[in-house]
């Protein structure tokens, strides 16, 4: 990246400690979002599908299924609305990308958990 | 005749009647996005302004007309030549790579004095003069936004960009000037106006702009109000 959108990046956004995660991670990102004048935190749980972008304009991308739909959200890594991110599993997958996920249903939709 | 000499009159001629403006050159560097406190997320392009040093003050009564000559982007000086060399050993100032003059500037400045980017504060409105990146010889439907013929059969092949029809056979018997067709796309100056300045680093010189502004990344452009 270049060293200034790098310097600019750095002045501007707050440093955020999130535990490291990846593509097929199973993860709950607990947002802020402002309710008739109120804030109040949201959570939402699924596997992160994509990590996207570098710097200020990172992102992911988090799916999961909600009464039998498919629904995914996007992040920008360093919005000032995500509370905390915590993570539950760390999976095992095969490509950085896990568009192959929207095809699929149920059980062949699962993803296996890495095992240290 | 009187009324219309008297109309004539109060009339505003070219450069008297001028809107006093300000702007500075840089350098465009890059994108980046910047989040507001309640995460809302604005693109923004990246510019190094300045320091722009005055190489030459014009003024109405010498030059007929008043402005500010500004130079930006150091130079070899085994690049310049002697004519250039000297104008800018006028404002004792090493040898510059672009330079550009601005009518009737608001800010009073002398010769050799340099311009920076406390010139504009947060929040301002400004305008953006670039050159758009060079597209190449382009076709209507990306040059001119034409729809194209918008369908692949009845009678349709191999012509689902194509411009249509430029005008009659019999009259005009000719095509019209200004017709709009395929050609050389981009390169041209633009300015863009109403964007924002999001955040200046006076010790870097960076200003942030919202939005994109023309041109690809280390072109010229000038941000002016």
């Amino acid at each position: 990246m270049n060293a200034a959108v790098q310097f600019v990046h750095e002045q501007l956004t707050a440093k955020k400690e999130y535990p490291k995660f990846k593509s097929g991670d199973n993860i709950t990102v607990n947002y802020k979002i402002i309710e008739g004048g109120k804030e109040r935190i949201q959570s939402f749980r699924g596997d992160v599908v994509k990590l996207q972008g570098t710097g200020a304009t990172a992102s992911f991308t988090v799916r999961k299924i909600s009464d039998g739909v498919g629904v995914e959200r996007l992040f920008p890594f360093y919005s000032p609305n995500i509370d905390s991110i915590v993570l539950n599993k760390s999976g095992k997958v095969r490509r950085a990308k896990l568009y192959y996920l929207r095809e699929r249903s149920g059980k062949s939709a699962r993803i296996k958990e890495k095992r240290f | 005749m009187q009324f219309f000499i008297s109309m004539m009159s109060s009339i505003p001629q070219r450069g008297i009647n001028r809107n006093k403006m300000k702007g500075i050159i840089g350098k465009k560097i890059g994108m980046t996005s910047v989040f507001s406190a309640d995460g809302k997320q604005t693109a923004c392009t990246i510019i190094e302004a300045g320091p722009n040093v005055v190489t030459q003050v014009k003024t109405k009564d010498s030059d007929g007309y008043s402005a500010l000559q500004l130079a930006f982007g150091d130079k070899k000086e085994k690049h310049s030549t002697k004519a250039e060399l000297n104008h800018f050993a006028k404002a004792q100032t090493a040898a510059k790579k672009f330079v550009k003059e601005f009518r009737d500037y608001s800010i009073e400045k002398a010769l050799g004095e340099t311009i920076t980017v406390d010139i504009f504060a947060e929040g301002e409105k400004v305008e953006v003069v670039g050159t758009t990146k060079g597209k190449g010889f382009q076709g209507v439907v990306k040059r001119h936004g034409f729809s194209g013929v918008g369908e692949q059969s009845h009678g349709q092949h191999d012509r689902q960009r194509a411009p249509g029809s430029i005008g009659g056979s019999s009259y005009p018997s000719r095509v019209f000037k200004g017709m709009r067709m395929a050609g050389r796309m981009g390169g041209d100056r633009v300015k863009m106006k109403g964007l924002k300045v999001v955040k200046i680093f006076p010790e870097k010189n960076y200003i942030l702009i919202s939005g994109s502004v023309p041109g690809h990344n280390g072109s010229i452009v000038l941000i002016q109000k």
